[in-house]
This record gives C-alpha cells, sequence and structure tokens, in this order.
C-alpha cells in the first residue's frame, strides 16, 4: 500500500523484495484452474505447506531461513518469498476493527489502548474498501463496523445449513466479508468468475494481492518504481546522526551485500522480519540496533487463537453432484463475535468461519472413504465397486469449522536475535518466546464447546475426539493462523512502544513501519485490512512531513 | 471448449483490455529464467526452478521394482475395479501415482514395500504362488482378511498388514479420483469459470433448506456484475 500511495504521489519508489516476481496472470507461474493431474503429487502439500496448487513460494521452513524457540516455546513462522508476499495466498478475510478494538484496555483492563481510535482509521478503511475492493454488508453492528461494500455471494447449500444450526443457538450469521471482486470496481481488475482458487492467486486480479492490486497499478501510473528481487534486506544503514540513510542487502543471486540509499525507510516486511531488521541494524549511533530506546522491539508478539473442528452431516449426504457449487476462495458467511465476556471466563471475542461443500478433489481426497459407515452400524473397510458408491454417498456431506479469537499482547511473547544462528545470507535468525496463558486456553475451549453445539444443531457427527484440557483444547500453536502481529507497537511514550501513532519510529524519524508489527492488540479479526488502512495513513503523513521538510 | 477463451467470454468488456502487459523488466528475467528446460519435464503449472528440479530428481528415481509394480497394479484392481462405465484404477494412472508419492512422502515407504512383501508371503504359505499371479477368488481371501479395520481400535495400533490396506486403499482411492477419469466419475462439476447464483431449487428442496428473501436482497445481482460499483457517501450501493 505504502508503494502504491508514495509512487501515485511522484515520489521514487525501491521495493527491496527478498523473493522473486510474481505475476499471477503469466502462465508460467500459474496454478489457478490447473487439474489435480496435472500436479505429480495432486496437490499433496510435501512442497507447499497449504498444498502443491496453492501460490505461496515458502511456508513454515524454509531451506536456509532458520529461526528457533526457546525451550517451552513452539511459534510457527510461516514466511512467502515472492512479490506481494504472502497476500498471495490469504484467505482473503477483511474485516475491519470496531471501535472497541482500539480501546479494550477500557473494557476489561487487559493489554493497552492504542494510541489512535477507530476514528482515525475510519477515512482509511473507507478509501481502501474502495481502491481494493471487498464484498459483505452493512448491518449497523456496534464493534463490526460498515463500509463501502460490494454485494456478496448467495449461501452454498452448506452455509445454509450452518446458518439455521446457529440460529439455534442464538449465534448470528452473516455474509462474510471478503476482499473478492463479485461487481466491477475499476477497469484494471477482473470480476470474480467463481472458481474458489483465491488461494492460487487470480489470472484476473478479481481479489487482493499486493502485487496485483497495488503495485502493477502504481506502475501503470507512470509510478517511479525500482523493483530489487531476490534481495534479502539485512539492516537500515545510519548516519553519524544516527538518522537512517537505506537498508543494506543480499543480492540472493550473487550472494553479495549491497547498499541503497533512500531519504526515508519504510518497513514492511512482516511483523517479525521488521523487527528482526530493526534488532540487526547495529550501529556506533544504535548500538542495540534501531528503535532500541525502549526494550520493546520484539515484545507483544501475539497472533490469533485458533481451534477447528469437522463433523459429518447426514442430511448433507446423497448429494446431487448436478452443479458447480465452487462459489468464492473461502467462505460466504460468517459468525462475528457474539458473545458477551463480562459473562464469560475469558476476555476478548473470536469469529467463526465455515467450510464444506463440493470441493475439487486433490490428495487426500477418497482417504477412509467409506469411514462414515461407522455411523450406521455398517462395516467400514472393503474393496471394489462398493467404494465408488461410498465415495459419491458422502461427497460433500463434511463441514468445518475454524475459530478465530484475540489473544492479550503481553510483553513476555516477544522474538528476539539468537546470538548463535545466522541464515545462510549470514543475517542473525530469530529466536522466539510464545507461550499461551489461560486467557487463550479458556477462548478456545469456549470455541470447541460452541462447535459441539452447532455439530448437535444440524444433526452432525463430530469428527475426531474433543480436544481435552491436557491438549489444551486444541488451540493451534503461535504463529499457526499467520497473524503475527505487535512487535514494533505503536504509542505515545517512547518508553513503552517503538513507533508513534503514525508508525514512524519514536528514535529514528525517517524510518516508518507499515506492516502489523504497530498493531497494539490484534481484535477477532484479520490484521490485512488494518494494516492496508494504516499503511495509506502513514503514507499520508510521510509525504505531508517531506513537504514540510521535517524528515 | 478451450478454457482461457471460456475465462474471456466471461470476462469479456470488464478486463480483457485492462491486463496490459506491465513491462518491466524483472519479469522478462524471471521468464528467461523459468524458460531453461530441465531435461524429461513436462508438467505445466507454476513452480520455481528448484520445485521442478525436485519433480525431475523424484521421477529419475525408481522405487518399486517390476514386481512391487505388477502387484500393486493387480491390488489396485481390485480395490476399484473398472465398472460398466469407467476405467479401473490402473487405467487411471494409479500405479505410477503410487509410485511417485513413496519417494515424496518417503515415510510411507516401509508400509507400502513390507505390505507387498506381506501378500506375497501369505499367498505363498496358503496358496503357494505369490500374490498377483494367485486366482483372484484366492487373492480375495486373502483381501477380506486385512480389508476391515477393526474401527474400536486405533489406526496405529492395527496389525501392519490392515494399516498396509488401508493406506493402499487411501491412494488408490485419491490417485483414482484425481485422476480425468475419476473427476469424470465424480461429476464434479467446477474448476472452470462460472457465475454462482446459488443452489439450484431441486437440490435444496431435497435437503430441506430454503433461501430467505432478506438474505437474498443483500446478495449480488448476477446481472449487474459487470456494472461499474458506485456508493453513496454513507456506503449504500447505487449500480
Amino acid at each position: 500500500m505504502a508503494t502504491k500511495i508514495l509512487a501515485d504521489s511522484g515520489l521514487k519508489v525501491a521495493i527491496v523484495e527478498a523473493g522473486p516476481f510474481f505475476d499471477p496472470k503469466d502462465p508460467e507461474l500459474m496454478t489457478q484452474l490447473k487439474w489435480p493431474w496435472e500436479s505429480p503429487r495432486r496437490g499433496a502439500n510435501t512442497v507447499r505447506p497449504f498444498g502443491d496448487f496453492d501460490s505461496a513460494y515458502g511456508g513454515w521452513d524454509i531451506e536456509g531461513e532458520p529461526y528457533t524457540n526457546s525451550d517451552g516455546s513452539n511459534f510457527k513462522w510461516f514466511r512467502s518469498r515472492m512479490l506481494g508476499g504472502r497476500t498471495n495466498h490469504w484467505g482473503r478475510i477483511s474485516l475491519r476493527f470496531g471501535p472497541k478494538d482500539f480501546k479494550h484496555k477500557n473494557e476489561d483492563g487487559l493489554g493497552d489502548n492504542w494510541p489512535i481510535g477507530y476514528e482515525d482509521v475510519k477515512p482509511y478503511y473507507d478509501k481502501v474498501d474502495k481502491l481494493i475492493g471487498v464484498f459483505g454488508t452493512n448491518e449497523g453492528l456496534p464493534n463490526d463496523p460498515d463500509g463501502f461494500f460490494l454485494p456478496p455471494p448467495k449461501p452454498r447449500l452448506h452455509e445454509l445449513f450452518y446458518i439455521r444450526g446457529a440460529r439455534k443457538s442464538n449465534i448470528p450469521v452473516y455474509p462474510s466479508r471478503m476482499s473478492i471482486l463479485t461487481k466491477m470496481i475499476n477497469e484494471d481488475r477482473g470480476i470474480c468468475f467463481y472458481c474458489a482458487q483465491c488461494s492460487r492467486a487470480c489470472m484476473v486480479y478479481a481479489d487482493f494481492s499486493a502485487e496485483t492490486c497495488l503495485i502493477f497499478p502504481a506502475q501503470k501510473n507512470g509510478g517511479q518504481i525500482d523493483l530489487f528481487l531476490n534481495a534479502m534486506v539485512r539492516e537500515v544503514t545510519t548516519n553519524e546522526e544516527g538518522k537512517a540513510t537505506g537498508v543494506s542487502y543480499i543480492n540472493k543471486e550473487d550472494r553479495k551485500e549491497y547498499k541503497l540509499k533512500g531519504k526515508v525507510v519504510v518497513l514492511a516486511a512482516s511483523a517479525c522480519s521488521s523487527a528482526r531488521i530493526l534488532l540487526n541494524s547495529k550501529s556506533a549511533q544504535h548500538p542495540n540496533g534501531l528503535g532500541k530506546s525502549s526494550d520493546i522491539v520484539g515484545k507483544y508478539l501475539h497472533d490469533s487463537t485458533g481451534a477447528s473442528r469437522a463433523a459429518f452431516i447426514p442430511d448433507l449426504m446423497n448429494r446431487k453432484i448436478s452443479y458447480n457449487e465452487d462459489g468464492v476462495g473461502g467462505m460466504h458467511v460468517y459468525s462475528p463475535w457474539w458473545g458477551d465476556n463480562k459473562k464469560l471466563d475469558f476476555p476478548r471475542g473470536y469469529h467463526i468461519e465455515v467450510w464444506g461443500g463440493m470441493g475439487m478433489p486433490n490428495y487426500g481426497f477418497g482417504f477412509n472413504a467409506n469411514e462414515f459407515n461407522k455411523f450406521f452400524g455398517t462395516k467400514v473397510g472393503a474393496y471394489g465397486n462398493v467404494l465408488r458408491e461410498d465415495v459419491k454417498k458422502y461427497y460433500g456431506s463434511v463441514i468445518g469449522f475454524g475459530g478465530r479469537g484475540e489473544s492479550i499482547a503481553m510483553k513476555d511473547n516477544y522474538c528476539e536475535i539468537d546470538p548463535t544462528k545466522v541464515d545462510e545470507f549470514g543475517i542473525p535468525v530469530l529466536r522466539f518466546n510464545y507461550k499461551w496463558s489461560d486467557h487463550e486456553r479458556k477462548q478456545v475451549r469456549h470455541m470447541q464447546d460452541t462447535f459441539e453445539e452447532l455439530i448437535h444443531n444440524m444433526g452432525g457427527e463430530a469428527l475426531g475426539a474433543k480436544p481435552t484440557k491436557e491438549q489444551d483444547y486444541g488451540i493451534s500453536p503461535p504463529g499457526w493462523i499467520i497473524h503475527e502481529v505487535g512487535t514494533t507497537r505503536m504509542g505515545n511514550d517512547p518508553k513503552t512502544s517503538v513507533v508513534n501513532k503514525f508508525q514512524q519510529l519514536h528514535d529514528t524519524d525517517n524510518v516508518f513501519i507499515v506492516d502489523a508489527g504497530p498493531f497494539v492488540s490484534q481484535a477477532d479479526k484479520n490484521p490485512t485490512w488494518t494494516i492496508l488502512a494504516l499503511s495509506w495513513r502513514t503514507s499520508d503523513y510521510i509525504i505531508e512531513q517531506l513537504k514540510q521538510q521535517n524528515i | 471448449m478451450d478454457r482461457r477463451n471460456s475465462i474471456k467470454s466471461i470476462i469479456l468488456g470488464s478486463v480483457a483490455g485492462g491486463l496490459a502487459v506491465h513491462g518491466c523488466k524483472p519479469e522478462a528475467e524471471a521468464k528467461a529464467e523459468d524458460a531453461q528446460i530441465l531435461e524429461g519435464y513436462s508438467y505445466k503449472y507454476g513452480r520455481t526452478p528448484k520445485e521442478k528440479e525436485r519433480i525431475v530428481e523424484l521421477e529419475a528415481e525408481q522405487f518399486f521394482n517390476g514386481h512391487e509394480l505388477g502387484t500393486i497394479a493387480v491390488l489396485s484392481d481390485l480395490i476399484l475395479p473398472a465398472d460398466d462405465k469407467f476405467g479401473s484404477a490402473t487405467e487411471a494412472g494409479v500405479p505410477d501415482f503410487i509410485e511417485f508419492m513413496a519417494k515424496d512422502i518417503p515415510e510411507m515407504q516401509t508400509t507400502l514395500r513390507g505390505g507387498l512383501m506381506w501378500l506375497d508371503h501369505e499367498s505363498n504359505t496358503q496358496f503357494g504362488t505369490e500374490f498377483k499371479s494367485a486366482s483372484e477368488d484366492r487373492q480375495k481371501q486373502l483381501l477380506d482378511t486385512i480389508a476391515y479395520p477393526d474401527i474400536s481400535v486405533p489406526e496405529n495400533e492395527l496389525p501392519m498388514e490392515i494399516q498396509f490396506f488401508s493406506l493402499m486403499r487411501n491412494l488408490t482411492l485419491t490417485g483414482y479420483y484425481t485422476s480425468e477419469i475419476g473427476i469424470q466419475d465424480l461429476g464434479y462439476k467446477g474448476n472452470t469459470p462460472n457465475v454462482w447464483d446459488g443452489v439450484p431449487e431441486d437440490v435444496l428442496k431435497q435437503h430441506g433448506v430454503a433461501y430467505e428473501e432478506e438474505w437474498l436482497a443483500k446478495c449480488i445481482d448476477q446481472n449487474r456484475r459487470g456494472i461499474m460499483a458506485e456508493w453513496d457517501e454513507n456506503g449504500t450501493l447505487l449500480t
């Protein structure tokens, strides 16, 4: 987003990207609309963690780019090394934070308030809605604000079952809010053709990814943008006054270090990567790295909580496989947080995501083909043509739920430099220290209870055993939901925060951070829409400060 | 119908002209790099150079020997024989797929290989011939002892030969239903550009659900999808 806004204003922008070029409309790079047999592993996830056709180059483990965990910590760090990074495969769930989300300490005394409020961000959310496009509906909800939405698609069959089941428990259901174009918003981008494959990156640019919706349009608009690809940033360089002069990076092709000069440095490397760059930016003026007048860089790292459950729904058996119900990539309906935490034993909420339907077969399809026979007391197993009937009988009869909740940002959850290790480019790597607390465990227990209730309401049979207390109720390891935020949090006090409310480093006024590092708290929302809105706001600020010659 | 043309027909008038080449140099460079031909590589889906190399390496290796592959062919066709409309597992290329997966996920190798040996051992002991040469009746006689797992026992505590058969059945079915024949057999209608406009009426009826007018009123009118979105200042869509 910063590239688009800064380049549109006439500034010269250099993008330094750790991975290669990527454009989803390039036939050579395309995985969209491929059939499973076009991959020798039929889409299995042995190479790409979200399957062979997923568009992210990277994953939780990248050869030559390790990270470590302290004892008792199990943070999983997902990275995507390509132009547009993780925006190429994300879920496209685009939820504004609400007024309460910026001031949650006022409600329950936990964590900290943001130095800004919804009213500061609202104009930018509005602009992001219009520039990028998001479908959804204005429902007048107090903490899930209205916006400028495109109309949502109709629910699919399993979603109609979900709506009915959720209402029995007074759980509200609304059309989901996803940055997918159900309608034309400009001449440069296509309209969704309902292949359900947003995670494969869209060849007609009908969903949001940073390169298709921001970088390419900025280039087309005549923006002065230099792309430095396969360039791994090591640190921000500084001069005698301690001001940033640019960055140094490793060119992955020739494995040499280069320096790039810039008047302003904008970090958008992901919360943990940006913290890593700051911590590695050591100089005589900044012996402990940049932003280190406080000890906050890397602290308050937090990810969304996550838990899931799936169920077999007998009423969804024996479906007519007579129509294409791929729909958009992801859910057409969802449940924003409905509970009152004052009456519950945990703080902060979660939203429910729903999946199911007659999706395209991929590696894993047909595994345990007639396992559900057990619910009817008939034999599980067999061989022969009876299996063809079993496969069709049960196709599309499973529905799944994911809970995504807000964790409390804690100083004790952090990343730091591991002094004993470097990556293959010689750059010191991160070590994570992260533990869930009872706040999160109790919230996830509530998710699991809710899922069982929903399954019961739908007349379904829950699959697998319910995760126990000993299993922490099935809470995902931190990092697993890929909503890392908070490592360079914003605040008015340089002693307790890294950036100010314009995401400008307290210590070094020409360094800005526009990923989710500056988030004070996460909300029970996905972070992307807020990253985009705040990045736009920061970019406006940079332009203004440059005009006033303040930086 | 040519897939690319059908996409065009759906987006025509909206973006067909808008997707102009951005003409930036790195793209050209990336393409040049991509164009390096790897010997024996024939796949046409987005791969990084490293990923292509991995596929070539795996395909250059041979894991199962001819006898084992022959047994896999016989076994996978017992699991999924041809019916009056569709081909068998081997006709859908299942043995080649299993050969590839055994190399791609090496953790499966011992179970697969050990299980094939178990079949031959049992067949030799009971019938005096290897599994693949035994009569179909005898083959089935053996399979009947391993094809119905006791579901009250966790998978990894079941006898190895039963775990083996479950794995073979899984690989056979997944290999079949991810093949061109299998997708046709299943009748899956997606993976093609279309305009989603809700569940057909007969399907709603069959499953006893219905759309609510209030909900439908919020949804996209697909006749207006090509009309540029405009809102009033309150976020109400005008178009």
